[in-house]
């Protein structure tokens, strides 16, 4: 299943992709499609099935029914490498999931030393970039247990950045910071998109969503309501539960 | 050290004091070879066994049911019965199927030795335990951190060699400690199957020389030491791999 992909094509594509945990269906038929350089976010309440959806591109969930392709590459297909697609598609977690014992700069070498194989020499340098790049700099030696939330998710976002992916997911990742440190890592984000790297963002910060998103996604129960470019969702929405949804939140 | 020899001569024409297992030169080089024995033995049941515990507890997170099931077997085989059981079996029963060689006087004699025997059997039965503590170790190791490891491409024995295991054994240090004392103390079993160790040799001694009483307090004060200088290297080690902010 190796169909050449042109930069042209979605770099993402889900069609119709239904997922069951137990008797509960979280997704039910789910598509969108994700171009190169896009940013996307998907807003909706909570147990909505975002986050599944988010772990289901990079195959951390399997899916019961539909297809998900990145590049090309059907990530449903039992035969497929996934190291080669997760060197493509880099994850952030709400809860960072730093590796406690090992330093920011650890932290951040790690992949590409262990799964890449890269010299670690290199890896080093631009690890120490991608700190700078953070703005994380005489963090390099601090354990995770030594930093704050937002900074932990900073060096979270490096290390993914450090397999050099073409896409990013990012899954709630302010939803466990202070209000504070939030915009610190929201900034880190949106020098990202600028940089032209393709994101995909499940996110509650609306007002974000709405500033750095080129296409939103409102999903609720398991479905995509209703999607469009930030200016008319926001303000133009036409299905009652996605402004029921807004109206809260807004 | 002449001097000392002699003071402890004098002990025993005064006071009836019989430390001749230190001042007598053969007395005291048989017991030294003994403690030595059981150093070399304490060591390598020691890393045999944890190394049991690391690939076992490895094992147990396999996705093939009958890797488990072996494991748990062996588990249960190791738990469940005598350490002095298992090594008379080992010894007595396993020994004799074993091929033969000749030594170097042209007399047949078993493979494998009673020290090598002790290794296998002591170092089985406190992997069985090991198993069971670094597989504690590793389901406190959070989900979510393994999660993130497996999104940056790591496999599964990566996954366990640089992110779970290195977690595991912090939380599980003390519970290791525990079993490994208990092994070191466990090495003395290895005389009912004539290992030359220092149980073994001290019995020799008393038996000779009728110092019951005094080969006794060695005996004790010696694995008083031996279990001191382990635990202290263990604390040491267990100091080395604090984190900050991590277990605490």
């Amino acid at each position: 299943m190796t169909t050449a992909w042109t930069p042209d094509q979605p770099i993402v594509s889900i069609k119709d992709v239904h997922k069951s945990f137990g008797p509960i269906e979280v997704l039910k038929g789910v598509s969108l499609d994700v171009r190169k350089g896009e940013v996307i976010c998907i807003i909706g309440p909570s147990g909505s099935g975002k986050s599944t959806l988010l772990r289901c591109i990079n195959a951390l969930v399997p899916i019961n029914q539909g297809s998900i392709k990145v590049e090309g590459q059907e990530v449903h297909d039992p035969a497929l490498d996934k190291l080669e697609l997760r060197k493509k598609v880099g994850m952030v977690f709400q809860s960072y999931n730093l590796f406690p014992h090992k330093t920011a700069l650890e932290n951040v070498m790690m992949a590409p030393v262990h799964v890449l194989k890269r010299p670690k020499e290199e890896v080093e340098a631009q690890a120490r970039r991608l700190i700078k790049k953070v703005r994380l700099e005489g963090k390099e030696d601090a354990y995770p247990g030594e930093l704050s939330g937002g900074q932990q998710q900073r060096v979270a976002i490096a290390r993914s950045l450090a397999m050099n992916p073409d896409i990013m997911l990012f899954d709630e990742v302010t939803a466990a910071l202070d209000p504070e440190t939030v915009k610190e890592v929201l900034v880190t984000i949106r020098e990202l998109a600028e940089e032209g790297m393709t994101c995909v963002l499940v996110t509650h910060e609306m007002g974000f969503a709405r500033e750095i998103g080129d296409h939103i996604y409102f999903t609720d129960r398991g479905i995509i309501v209703e999607h469009g470019p930030p200016a008319t969702f926001f303000t133009s929405a036409s299905d009652p539960r996605t402004r029921a949804f807004l109206s809260q939140i807004l | 050290m002449e001097g000392l020899w002699d003071f402890l001569r004098s002990l025993h024409d005064a006071y009836g004091i019989n430390l001749v297992h230190f001042y007598d030169t053969f007395e005291r080089g048989r017991l030294l070879r003994g403690m030595w024995t059981t150093v070399q033995l304490a060591a390598t049941c020691v890393l045999l066994s944890v190394l049991i515990g690391i690939i076992g507890a490895w094992l147990q997170g396999s996705r093939f049911k009958i890797l488990k099931a072996f494991v748990q077997g062996y588990i249960q085989f190791f738990r469940n019965t005598p350490p002095l059981v298992q090594m008379y079996f080992f010894y007595f029963a396993l020994g004799p199927q074993m091929p033969r060689v000749e030594n170097e006087f042209g007399i047949a004699q078993p493979i494998l030795g009673s020290f090598a025997w002790a290794v296998i059997s002591l170092s089985f039965f406190a992997g069985a335990f090991n198993i069971e503590i670094f597989r504690s170790g590793v389901e406190a190791v959070q989900k979510s951190t393994v999660e993130a490891a497996e999104s940056l491409g790591f496999n599964r024995w990566q996954i366990y060699r640089y992110v779970v295991l290195p977690l595991a054994v912090r939380v599980c240090l003390p519970a290791l400690n525990n079993n490994l004392v208990n092994l070191i103390k466990t090495t003395t079993q290895a005389y009912a199957i004539a290992v030359p160790e220092t149980l073994y040799i001290a019995s020799q001694i008393w038996s000779d020389r009728i110092n019951v009483f005094e080969m006794m307090v060695t005996l004790l004060t010696f694995y008083l030491i031996l279990v001191g200088i382990f635990v202290w290297l263990m604390t040491r080690l267990e100091r080395s791999l604090r984190v900050p902010g991590f277990g605490q």
